[in-house]
């Protein structure tokens, strides 16, 4: 699909993305392999590169931000990076998002993604309004890796398709997503910004499903959302890893399984990489 | 200045203290309070949790109050306080008016403090005009108290000291602000500083060994001396400090290498004749690199090799758990950055063993940590190391026993992926010594001698300076410059500096040539070091490389490009010299040779008796459905998820088999397996053994049987026994007694003939043999405790198996012989403690359990795992696991629990030797702990062909599975017990979470 679109818009049959570490990065590497499953040509770039030439990004149609402890994860998840980020990159982020790139930041990435205020609009990203958005750390106070279920919400998000349901590991100690107020997740719901949730597949017919139990939502996290996107639908955080279940074998329970042939969360990375296709507009024209 | 009570005065610096919201909970606050209220502090009716941090002067206030908001605070969740240097913060005079109490923890000055550093230098990118001082930062607890009640400053700082900081590295204030705001300070002794040695008689040289802290015997002493005779000079100090680190136990191995009279038997070489033999006798050609780097190398797929090294952090760990064992994962991840020209980190092992977390505080001996406050520790350390680097823990154990509690042992693991051509290291004269990653500090002076040492009550104090803390973003920081430089091939050698610093990084690098090096230009956290302090330091996070001079500037340049300091610090020449210079002034100079070969040999004394107890034959069980309860819920047996669940074990993506399996992810795997390169179906098996418990009555049997069981382990997954390499990890009492050096021996002895039976090679190892603990007149030894970890090649991941339940209606086999093994047993000590026997034991040190301990039958044996092996590789089986703790029954139920499924067994029909008369045969078929011995789950439809390639093996159908959840075990027509799965899982997940 992805090289259809990408030759009914006449340009090169291969997306390219980058995937942004900095000191801490970890998850950096199998992100690009779920990319180039997905058919994008990856590329790992270190942030100095990219703050000494920001031109880079007009080269992508799509930018990943990928988990790990970024700096640490010192004073908070993400906060160093992002802090370099909202310093020196600010506007060439902006700009990205706004000529049709795609931004997925996972695990770390997401917590950097909230920190710069990328979700949540130009305005914030700039530091012109405060960000209204944080994930803090897990109600068990502690580091959890575990398997979970997610739910695609129908929401803006141009690159999921709502109603599916992807197993995927999580690995965070901060991922519990708070807001300033509830305006702020009013404003979420009404822009379709609740892109994902945890879901319990042990639950009742009828229960809510903005209340999961521990672990099914692994965090505590409002309303068991486990991604957010920003109003274009371009940008999207998440906690959970889809790049760790992209193979027949990453699947805890692939010895009790047939007939599958390849990982759940493959189908994330090809719908981010076909997207970014047929939404990007070239930065010079 | 508005302080007015005494100790309320601030630091002169910005202070900016961070909370959090009111209207936000404080899951922080209130684990803090859990923490205090265990340690028998109560008092506090709540705790509210804050961060501080302190920066220089030198800024204006808009800068703080700047960097607090754009930088320490978060807006939706957190507010900030801004106090000026000097002045009393808002919040500690909001306390003093409310009769709440501030704790603050603090590092010591010249502690590790990476989130202090990583701001630094992010300030000092950020604003190129920023203050050089520094950032320093603290915890702060805010104990409200109860109503009516007042909260005595005393009483808290004796809980806080419990149960928040550790004294031998943190400061804890208790109702006082005055937070240190400097640097450590130091007693510059920079230059050559001479020591009085040739004069001295034996006792003045076994007393400059003691005062130095050098750990040298009086025979080494005397060596020495004779050297500086010939020299007809004295030795610097410094050349007394290398000599010391080179020649410690923990880098020269002194008891596996020495001479040993083992009851009239002369051995020259303990080490060479046990270990190496096998090795050599073995001859496998997938072994690519053994015993000489800083791990063992063995071939892999697609032009990749593997290599595995694991290491022990046992005595830091003992005084500081969490830095003890952080630093234990760094150090050995090092080692697999520094083997060959450097290996890829792709999996961490890590296992403890420690005391029982329920001691009874009346039992801890003085000095000692509490064993739960010592495993939160370790686990925690592991996890923030390892998880920040990006490694995931895959596979590990933890092991109780009361003869821990002093003397803990933490052993991690590091698996990694080095490029075939990349194995081999060389050093050339002329090539520039280069110093990468951290800078050099005070920290752990004096740990590779301090490792070869008797933990004390008073070691705490003693010892402090060879504590140290990590920083794993320094060294993932590092070791993303040091692979894409080894990618760029430009360097020919890289060795970590571990134990003894420099002195011994560069004196092995330069061991075949010489080295020339300036102290001058080793960069340093703070000014104030000696120059043998700078040579000795084991900082961590540095590595050190050998560079072609043409290299060097490109070299330098990729490693700033990403803000990691790298520098020339000297050469390698070809004088044969270790030649050591500050600012040009030589300050030290000594010989490869004698450094390297002149350590004298002292012949040690060894002896074994076997210990007299009496065999009391497997008692009957008198309700199997409680004893099988019972030893799920032993702490060695039971679910260690609320540690495993803190380690990121899929980081990376290679995870084939992980640590749980089943549908609930409750079912607890033999072994881990990992799929390390893309487009490979190849995969790598890392599994453990080690049977403590049959130590002390049987080391020769206990040793056979952990290596059995690091194989079982890797077969169950799918591991190929005719592929599999293993490391030894001794942890021993102290080897100067001749007992402790006699079970070493033995032990020793069986993993040659263990290695040789199993044609499975050791490629690598690790001693540490002065595990005791001093208080008063007492010692309390360890029980011989050897961990065997194995390394498999799966031929193909698509076969991999795991051990739970997959369908009702499958048959369950059980494979190998059963023989009345319970010497050591849980059951045993189940039953014993069941008839009153250990009613008035010692906590520390309870009676041995007789009776014959597992031995594995080195014939049989590896047919048998070469039979399974073959089963499971032409898929044939569904599930497996080894029965080992707990034996059959608690195999099965380990099985059922993890399927979600039933099972119906019959224990008469389990394989069995002729039993002795004192051995209850149901309880010995149920429980024994033999070797080599699985419950095998096979589809009806395979059931011929799975019998087929176990032919002439023992192995029986014993039951099937079933759809009803529930555990049935038969002994003939007579239902033994009858258990649903929801009694399982209590049993197993019930106990201590942490």
């Amino acid at each position: 699909m992805s090289a259809t679109l990408a030759n009914r818009t006449g340009r090169s049959t291969l997306a390219r993305a980058l995937v942004l570490r900095a000191a801490g990065t970890n998850c950096d590497r199998e992100a690009v392999l779920a990319l180039e499953l997905a058919g994008a040509r990856a590329e790992l770039l270190h942030l100095y590169r990219l703050l000494e030439q920001p031109a880079r990004l007009d080269e992508a149609e799509v930018l990943v931000l990928p988990g790990g402890f970024s700096y640490g994860d010192y004073v908070a998840a993400g906060r160093l990076f992002a802090h370099e980020l909202r310093q020196r990159l600010a506007d060439a982020l902006v700009g990205f998002v706004a000529r049709g790139g795609c931004v997925l930041g996972i695990c770390n990435g997401f917590q950097v993604l909230v920190e710069t205020g990328l979700l949540e609009g130009p305005a914030v990203a700039r530091g012109e309004r405060p960000r209204a958005l944080a994930l803090e750390n897990n109600a068990s106070n502690q580091f959890e890796c575990r398997w979970v279920l997610l739910e695609t919400l129908p929401s803006a998000c141009a690159f999921l398709e709502p109603g599916e349901r992807i197993p995927v590991p999580v690995a965070h100690g901060e991922g519990r997503l708070a807001v300033r107020d509830a305006a702020t997740l009013a404003a979420l719901y009404q822009h379709k910004q609740v892109a994902l949730r945890y879901v319990d597949p042990d639950a009742a017919a009828g229960a809510d499903p903005k209340r999961v139990p521990y672990p099914a939502c692994p965090n505590g996290s409002l309303d068991a959302i486990a991604g957010v996107c920003d109003a274009t639908g371009r940008v999207l955080g998440l906690m959970p890893h889809p790049e760790r279940n992209v193979r027949v074998f990453h699947h805890p329970q692939w010895t009790r399984m047939s007939g599958r042939r390849e990982g759940e969360g493959l189908r994330v990375f090809r719908r981010l990489v076909a997207c970014a296709q047929s939404s990007i507009t070239p930065a010079r024209v | 200045m508005s302080a007015s009570v005494a100790g309320a005065a601030g630091p002169q610096a910005w202070r900016i203290e961070v909370f959090r919201r009111p209207d936000r909970d404080d899951s922080e606050g209130a684990s803090v309070q859990r923490g205090l209220a265990e340690c028998g502090y109560a008092e506090p009716a709540s705790v509210r949790s804050g961060r501080g941090y302190l920066l220089s002067p030198e800024w204006s206030r808009g800068d703080a109050e700047r960097i607090a908001e754009t930088l320490l605070c978060d807006p939706v969740l957190e507010h900030a306080s801004v106090t000026a240097p000097g002045e009393e913060p808002p919040a500690a005079r909001d306390a003093r008016g409310a009769g709440k109490l501030r704790l603050l923890v603090a590092p010591r000055p010249g502690v590790m403090d990476p989130v202090a550093l990583t701001l630094d230098a992010l300030l000092a990118r950020a604003l190129p005009a920023a203050p050089s001082a520094r950032v320093a930062t603290f915890k702060i607890f805010e104990l409200a108290p109860r109503a009516g009640a007042k909260l005595s400053s005393a009483a808290a700082a004796e809980a806080g000291k419990r149960a928040l900081a550790n004294e031998t590295i943190e400061l804890l204030l208790a109702g006082r602000e005055d937070l240190p705001y400097r640097a450590p300070s130091g007693h510059a002794q920079r230059g050559r500083v001479e020591v009085a040695l040739l004069g001295l008689g034996d006792a003045g040289l076994e007393d400059l060994s003691k005062r130095g802290q050098l750990s040298l015997t009086l025979l080494e002493m005397q060596s020495i001396q004779r050297h500086y005779r010939e020299l007809g000079r004295e030795p610097s100090a410094l050349e007394l400090e290398t000599l010391a680190q080179t020649w410690s136990e923990h880098c020269k191995h002194k008891t596996f290498t020495s001479p040993i009279d083992f009851h009239g038997e002369r051995i020259e070489n303990l080490f060479k004749s046990t270990i190496v033999r096998a090795t050599k006798e073995l001859a496998k050609d997938w072994c690519v690199s053994v015993f000489h780097d800083n791990a063992g190398v063995i071939s892999f797929d697609q032009g990749q090799d593997l290599c595995l090294k694991v290491e022990t952090h046992n005595h830091p760990s003992a005084i500081d758990p969490y830095g003890g064992a952080g630093t234990g994962v760094g150090g050995v991840v090092r080692d697999i950055l520094g083997a060959g020209l450097g290996a890829r980190p792709i999996a961490n092992t890590d296992a403890f063993f420690v005391g029982p977390s329920d001691l009874p505080d009346a039992a801890l001996p003085k000095g000692c940590l509490h064993p739960r406050r010592i495993l939160r520790g370790v686990v925690a350390g592991v996890r923030d190391y390892g998880n920040r680097m990006g490694i995931p823990t895959v596979n590990g154990g933890v092991w109780f026993d009361p003869r821990y509690v002093g003397n803990p042992l933490v052993y991690c693991g590091t698996l990694g992926l080095i490029p075939h051509e990349r194995v081999h290291k060389e050093v050339r004269p002329g090539d520039v010594i280069v110093a990468a990653g951290g800078r050099t500090g005070r920290d752990g002076i004096h740990g590779a001698t301090f490792s070869s040492l008797e933990l004390t009550e008073d070691s705490d104090v003693e010892s402090s300076s060879a504590v140290q803390i990590g920083n794993p973003i320094e060294e993932k920081r590092c070791m993303d410059c040091l692979l894409a430089a080894r990618d760029r091939g430009l360097y020919r050698a890289v060795t970590d500096c571990g134990a003894g610093g420099f002195s011994s990084a560069i004196g092995e690098l330069g061991s075949e040539c010489g080295a020339d090096v300036d102290l001058a230009n080793a960069p340093l956290k703070y000014p104030g070091l000696s120059s043998h302090e700078i040579w000795i330091s084991e900082a961590q996070e540095r590595m050190v490389l050998a560079v072609p001079p043409e290299h060097v500037d490109a070299l330098l340049a990729l490693f700033r490009s990403e803000d990691v300091e790298a520098t020339a610090i000297g050469r390698f020449t070809d004088t044969h010299r270790l030649v050591v210079r500050d600012a040009g002034v030589v300050v030290g100079e000594l010989d490869m040779k004698f450094l390297h070969d002149g350590l004298p040999r002292a012949l040690q004394m060894a002896t074994h008796a076997a210990p007299r107890i009496a065999d009391p034959g497997v008692p009957k069980c008198t309700d199997v459905g409680a004893a099988l309860l019972a030893l799920l819920a032993e702490p060695n047996v039971a679910s260690k998820e609320w540690i495993v669940r803190q380690y990121d074990h899929e980081v990376q993506g290679m995870s084939v088999v992980k640590p749980f399996c089943g549908p609930r992810a409750s079912g607890p795997s033999d072994a881990a397996v990992l799929q390390p390169l893309a487009a490979s179906n190849k995969g790598a098996a890392l599994a453990l053994g080690a049977c403590p418990r049959y130590g002390l009555l049987d080391p020769h049997a206990m040793a056979l049987a952990a290596i059995d069981e690091a194989l079982r382990n890797a077969v169950c997954v799918g591991g190929d026994p005719a592929r599999t390499a293993i490391l030894d990890n001794f942890s021993w009492g102290n080897c100067k007694k001749p007992d402790r050096l006699g079970s070493l021996v033995l032990a020793a002895k069986a993993c040659y003939e263990g290695a040789k039976a199993y044609g499975t090679p050791f490629i690598s190892g690790k001693d540490s043999l002065n595990n005791e603990y001093r208080v008063g007149d007492r010692t309390i030894a360890i029980p011989p405790t050897l961990l065997v970890s194995a390394l498999s090649i799966v031929p193909d991941v698509a076969r991999a198996q795991t051990m739970d339940l997959k369908r009702a209606g499958n048959l369950l086999y059980f494979v190998g012989i059963t023989r009345a093994e319970l010497g050591g047993s849980l059951y045993l000590e189940h039953a014993l403690a069941r008839a009153g026997g250990a009613a008035n034991s010692d906590p520390l040190a309870p009676p041995l359990l007789g009776g014959a301990v597992p031995r594995p039958d080195l014939e049989e044996a590896p047919r048998v795992l070469a039979a399974l092996h073959a089963a499971i590789s032409a898929g044939l089986v569904a599930s497996c696991h080894d029965a080992s703790e707990g034996g059959l029954a608690v195999a099965a139920a380990e099985m059922a629990l993890a399927g979600r499924l039933g099972a119906r067994i019959d224990a008469a029909l389990v394989p069995c030797a002729s039993l002795p008369a004192n051995a209850d045969p149901l309880a010995t078929r149920l429980f024994s702990e033999s070797c080599t011995r699985f419950v095998v789950e096979v589809d009806p439809a395979h059931a011929a062909a799975f019998e087929q390639k176990l032919a002439g093996r023992a192995c029986a159908k014993i039951g099937a599975v079933t759809a009803d959840a529930r555990l049935s075990i038969h002994d003939g027509p007579r239902v033994a017990a009858e258990l649903a799965l929801g009694a399982l899982d209590q049993a197993f997940h019930g106990g201590f979470h942490g």
